[in-house]
């Protein structure tokens, strides 16, 4: 039986072939920051961050619609926290706010139906971001709101899911060698959603939960696989992810929504990546499907390199001279989840 | 009397009906109770002078509430310097609709806290603006700093070791948890440390630098500390208190207990040979049952390493810790 210890020091000294894993999923590539997991590698165990920050890869021109839509009168746009700072290309919603857009932060879509309720005059669109995490939520909202006869709620959507973005990524020349798959986009699609990519890649899936013992198994699991070249997905994270996922929120999914071309900022349009109303809930939708065209990245930002895993943070030329947290020129800085932020914020975890 | 009206800041009769009944009664001490411009007192050749505004929402939370924090929040700064609190000074600035039963309560509280932490309130102030009912206020207070004393920020030397008095985040987590309507049992640790620090004081503990916990948490407070001293700082994740329900409160939320404020809360540097001696102290002071080491100030051996703050994870790791950035909020996802 091997330990803690064991794993810790075979992930340290390990010398066979450098391998590039790529985590995909932000809270991961928060996660190995805070527990400085990546200066706890053999320099032959390089960790790349993916698109797997929702926020990130949320394209300027859905921020610019989000900022037109609460500027409007009798419109008020509602939001997760962290929705706010994310730069559009005339600015943030927390900056419009200020200058007197109406724009509401709420913890939990629910609550925006206390909101309409009590205000049946103002149309509140809700900024639909996210993954397949996130996205079973929203279908709670349009439940209620189907429920309660309300006229007056909205989604502006830009849903991504994350086995197609994969895809375009290896076909894109992607040269990973082993993928962290993430833990809660499993719980929802299921850890099977991942086998048809690891045979046609013939590339390992280690899925991780998000604990400092659950990251560095997981890792120690994908090394051990990528070494072999053994094309599968393999779960440590048994407690949360099944093969077939959660299947009341699958079907939840397949009832509100179908598959859309998306564009991820930095990465452009990947075909049937997002997610989209299905016509019968329309009414429910404030123009999603219009947001297809993306603004040009800022001059010199090399933010789709970055969430390709093509250039580590440090070697985009703007990173931690004119983008900085307090003021992120690109998306990969605008997020806690982001992996520029987390590499300012650390040094790459090499101290 | 149940609400505040305009005509309570007129400095007229409605003023002196409201300073009477509630003010009054609760600071009541003979240099306030003298009613004159201004307070004459008895003074020292050292002194510290600090000030701070006060104004949370909600105006009471488990475990406290603005009245208490007022006198805590400056308190504790006059006495992170070193300094005896002696004095206190408030200012209100109520808006019209405020709740007198609620002013009074939150006014008691000032009063009781006051006594707690051994200081006098000799001068106050009362406005009203207009408004939607809200409470804000102001303390400035006045310490009387011992002739030997040298406590200052930029006082850490290599080898010191560096103490937290106790559990990190609660405050923080008291006052999200009331705002998002959370319903647990945490509850704020806004107290006065008087105790603690004269206790340090008079047993001769070594302390180069005291510092309360406040906004920003332990890492943006230690990251200061760290860059004023020009040394490095090391402290050990698995050595920091924290209460297991705040824990789980920030991991559901995404936030980080490091980053989360404290309002009864100190960060001392000590040298190393008191160390020991210190923590007992801490822990047999008031509100320190939880003290503990956490870590060291190192010479830096590099440029790079000076003011540096690095946080050694439970697994082996090793986190470089930054100063908060932006506002902390929930994640998406």
């Amino acid at each position: 039986m091997r330990t803690m210890e064991d794993i810790a020091s075979y992930l340290r000294e390990y010398d066979g072939r450098t391998l590039k894993l790529m985590e995909v999923c932000g809270s991961h590539t928060a996660a190995i920051s805070k527990f400085g997991i990546r200066g706890m590698l053999s320099p032959k165990i390089r960790l790349v961050s993916g698109p797997g920050c929702p926020v990130c890869v949320t394209p300027s021109a859905y921020i610019d619609r989000l900022l037109e839509l609460a500027k409007e009168k009798d419109t008020c746009v509602v939001t997760f926290g962290d929705m706010l700072r994310v730069p559009g290309s005339r600015g943030s919603l927390s900056a419009a706010r200020g200058e007197g857009a109406s724009v509401e932060m709420v913890y939990s879509p629910l609550d925006t139906l206390k909101l309409a309720a009590e205000n049946s005059g103002i149309t509140y669109v809700f900024a639909a971001v996210g993954f397949e995490t996130t996205a079973p939520v929203y279908t709670l909202l349009l439940e209620e709101a189907i429920r309660g006869g309300f006229t007056n709620i909205r989604l502006l959507t830009a849903l991504k899911t994350m086995p197609q973005a994969i895809r375009n990524l290896m076909q894109e020349g992607g040269e990973i060698d082993g993928f962290l798959a993430p833990g809660h986009v499993c719980a929802v699609i299921g850890s099977d959603a991942f086998l048809p990519l690891a045979k046609e890649f013939q590339i390992p899936f280690a899925v991780s939960g998000f604990g400092d013992r659950e990251l560095l198994l997981a890792i120690y699991g994908l090394v051990r696989m990528a070494k072999e070249r053994e094309a599968a997905v393999k779960n440590f994270y048994p407690s949360v992810v099944t093969p077939q996922g959660n299947l009341i929120a699958k079907k939840k999914l397949e009832t509100y929504f179908m598959p859309c071309d998306a564009v991820w900022r930095g990465m452009g349009n990947i075909p049937l990546s997002g997610l989209l109303l299905k016509d019968a809930y329309k009414r429910y939708d404030a123009g999603s499907a219009s947001l297809i065209e993306d603004k040009k990245l800022n001059h010199g930002c090399r933010c789709d390199k970055i969430l390709t895993g093509k250039l580590m943070p440090q070697e985009c030329p703007l990173f931690g001279r004119s983008c900085t947290p307090g003021s992120p020129q690109g998306a990969c800085m605008v997020s806690y989840e982001g992996s520029c932020y987390q590499n300012y914020l650390s040094d790459g975890g090499n101290a | 009397m149940n609400k505040i009206r305009m005509e309570h800041g007129s400095g007229g009769r409605s003023t002196g009906e409201l300073i009477e009944q509630i003010f009054a009664k609760a600071f009541s001490n003979e240099i306030l109770s003298a009613m004159e411009d201004a307070a004459v007192v008895e003074g020292t050749p050292r002194i510290a002078v600090t000030t701070d505004s006060f104004v949370v929402t909600p105006l009471e939370f488990p475990g406290g509430d603005i009245g208490r924090l007022s006198i805590c929040g400056t308190v504790n700064d006059l006495l992170m310097r070193g300094a005896v609190p002696k004095y206190i000074t408030c200012g209100f600035i109520l808006q019209e609709g405020a709740d007198t039963v609620q002013l009074k309560r939150l006014v008691n509280s000032m009063a009781k806290t006051a006594k707690e932490a051994g200081v006098q309130i000799i001068a106050g102030d009362t406005k009203v603006v207009e408004g939607n009912g809200g409470i804000f206020i102001n303390t400035t207070g006045v310490g009387f700093v011992p002739e030997a004393i040298d406590i200052s920020s930029a006082n850490g030397r290599a080898g010191d070791v560096i103490l937290v008095s106790g559990s990190l985040g609660d405050h923080h987590a008291a006052i999200l948890s009331s705002r998002m309507g959370i319903k647990n049992t945490i509850t704020s640790d806004n107290a006065p440390l008087t105790d603690m620090v004269k206790k340090l004081l008079d047993e001769n503990i070594q302390i180069r630098t005291l510092r309360d916990v406040t906004r920003g948490g332990l890492a943006t407070v230690l990251k200061e500390l760290a860059v004023s001293s020009g040394m490095q700082f090391e402290i050990e994740e698995g050595a920091l208190p924290i209460n297991l329900q705040v824990w789980d409160f920030c991991g559901l939320l995404g936030l980080d207990p490091l980053y989360m404020g404290n309002e009864g809360k100190l960060i001392a540097l000590a040298a190393k040979e008191d160390a020991r001696k210190a923590l007992e102290i801490m822990r047999s002071a008031e509100y320190g049952e939880n003290a503990a080491i956490i870590g060291e100030v190192m010479e830096p051996e590099t440029e790079s390493e000076r003011g540096r703050l690095i946080l050694k994870t439970r697994i082996g790791g090793r986190r470089v810790l930054d100063i908060l950035q932006g506002e902390g909020l929930p994640r998406i996802c």
